[in-house]
């Protein structure tokens, strides 16, 4: 079976900040695939290469060597079959709660009145109905996050990309978005690559944890299969003896790359 | 929001009637000669008449009109040739050094030129207009898309927009946000390319009607003339913050407006 997104011995330099310095090797021979339908978390030390990752597999970033494949096909330019959803805030100021969320159903040319009703609908899900014609600035920080997301879903992406989402919302929140994102995964079966620095999120939400070495040369050190059974409650879950366990071996791996990662961006 | 902020126009009022009194008392004790400064009553008798009688009208009618073209002109050139340099790094980087050269060359001295070109009549005026509008203009389209977030941008284009629908969507907001934050200077660049072509060489208009008055020594007539042109800048400045208002509502309120 071909796999949603594959990375095939990819690596990516960036040229050197300043003149005369090194360029930086971002990633380093990296491969990696995420099956259809699969969900995978990538955890790694701050500074290591995730979003990197991840624009290169939306198209817009390309490999300085290797090829990223979607679908069995090699990426050129954008990638038409992923939805982002960015690290940063990346919401349209000029545009309303609800004009940002049917931003994408326009560009496709849906009618007014019903890419209205399916935003609202949208805006429901992610817990903001109440906020459909505010602005952005009239957000607070994890209110973006959920628009955001709606902006993302309402596309109906086959794969979504999605950059350390849910770091700004309280744990509340968070735990009702994470239950919300894994039931529109089971019912649509899409493929998810999803970053995050939370391992205990990364456990409950995938079906395998990829954890990336500290930089330079970044690239994978571990892959853990998630066993745990579906569907789960992200809560729940945190409870359970085996989550614990696969929680110790993969933080034993992760330890000692952050530390490094740390060192590294300190000095 | 408990806090209301305090009534500040009965002292502004109160301030700008202190200053006409001061004015009125120095020149009519001769402190300061009623000849080279005028008589306070008599601008006001001055500017009552113009008014009652209509003459000044059709002089204003003028100005407003050169000042109006300027804008105009002068933001639709703006807007389009620094959205075009902004996207186009190539003829940017060739066109720079001569974009820099004009804004830095000071403009004012173009106006008898204009002059020869375009006649006395209202055509050298807005070309003098326009070249003052031109460069606020275009300078902020152009910062205003070289400012355009890249993760913005790199949304918009994974939620599928194509190049026409950036512009659309992403370029020309971003740019309508810069031209509006440079709104004021650039109505009132507007406004000072009429009356200063005006002043300059003309057969009508409030520039035209200072001239006049300067050739006879009338100082009175010049300050009356100045109140006019003042008050009406004032007024285009108001509609330049209403329309803003109304188009600008994304906006967060910077901080001095929150205070
Ligand atoms: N355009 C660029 N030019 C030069 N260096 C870059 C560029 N983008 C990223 N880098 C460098 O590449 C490395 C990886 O960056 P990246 O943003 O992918 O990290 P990350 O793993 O997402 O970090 P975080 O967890 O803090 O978000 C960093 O050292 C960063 O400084
Ligand atoms: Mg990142």
């Amino acid at each position: 079976m071909t796999a949603a997104i594959e990375f095939d011995q990819v690596s990516v330099v960036f040229p050197a900040r300043e003149r005369g310095g090194a360029p930086w090797r971002a990633i380093a021979h990296t491969s990696l695939s995420v099956e259809v339908g699969e969900f995978v978390s990538v955890v790694g030390p701050t500074g290591c290469g995730k979003s990197t990752l991840l624009n290169l597999a939306a198209g817009l970033l390309a490999p300085s060597a290797g090829t990223v494949r979607v679908f069995g096909q090699p990426l050129i330019g954008i990638n038409r079959r992923a939805g982002y959803m960015f690290q940063t805030d990346a919401l349209l100021p000029w545009r309303t709660a609800l004009d940002n969320v049917t931003f994408g159903l326009e560009l496709r040319g849906v009618p007014r009145t019903e890419a209205n009703e399916r935003g609202r609908y949208w805006l429901a899900k992610v817990g903001l109905a109440h906020a459909a014609e505010r602005y952005p600035h009239q957000l607070s920080g994890g209110m973006k996050k959920r628009v955001a997301m709606a902006q993302t879903l309402i596309v109906e992406p086959d794969i979504l990309l999605m950059d350390e989402p849910f770091s700004a919302l309280d744990v509340q929140t968070r735990q009702l978005m994470e239950n919300e994102l894994l039931a529109l995964w089971q019912a649509e079966r899409r493929s998810v690559l999803f970053i995050t620095h939370d391992l205990e999120e990364a456990i409950a939400l995938s079906d395998r944890v990829v954890v990336l070495s500290a930089g330079p040369d970044t690239h994978p050190i571990g892959e853990f299969p998630i066993d745990l059974a579906r569907p789960r409650d992200v809560a729940e879950i945190r409870l359970t003896p085996e989550f614990l366990g696969i929680h110790e071996r993969i933080w034993a791996v992760l330890r000692d790359e952050v530390l490094k990662g740390y060192v590294q961006t300190t000095t | 929001m408990s806090k209301r902020p305090p009534k500040l126009w009965p002292w502004q009022v109160a301030l700008a009637l202190f200053v006409f009194a001061a004015w009125w008392g120095l020149t009519a004790t001769h402190i300061l000669s009623p000849f080279f400064f005028g008589e306070p009553l008599v601008v006001l008798q001055r500017i009552v008449q113009w008014f009652a009688s209509g003459s000044i009208w059709p002089h204003l009618g003028v100005t407003l009109l050169e000042t109006l073209l300027a804008f105009v002109l002068g933001t639709v050139l703006g807007v389009a040739i620094g959205l075009w340099l902004a996207l186009a790094p190539v003829a940017s980087a060739l066109a720079d050094p001569y974009i820099k050269a004009a804004n830095a060359m000071p403009r004012v001295i173009l106006a008898p030129i204009f002059s020869v070109w375009f006649g006395l009549g209202i055509a050298s005026k807005v070309a003098l207009g326009v070249t003052l509008v031109f460069f606020i203009v275009f300078f902020n389209v152009y910062q205003g898309i070289r400012e355009v977030s890249p993760v913005i941008l790199a949304n918009a284009r994974m939620l599928g927009a194509n190049r026409r629908q950036l512009l659309r969507h992403i370029y020309l907001p971003s740019a309508t946000a810069w031209v509006f934050s440079s709104l004021h200077t650039s109505v009132g660049m507007a406004f000072v390319g009429a009356v200063v072509g005006e002043y300059l060489g003309s057969a009508k208009g409030v520039g035209y009607l200072i001239l006049q008055a300067e050739g006879t020594f009338d100082i009175n007539s010049v300050f009356a003339g100045i109140l006019v042109l003042t008050a009406f800048a004032l007024l285009l400045d108001a509609l330049v913050t209403l329309t803003e208002r109304r188009l600008l509502k994304w906006r967060p309120p910077t901080i001095a407006e929150t205070l």
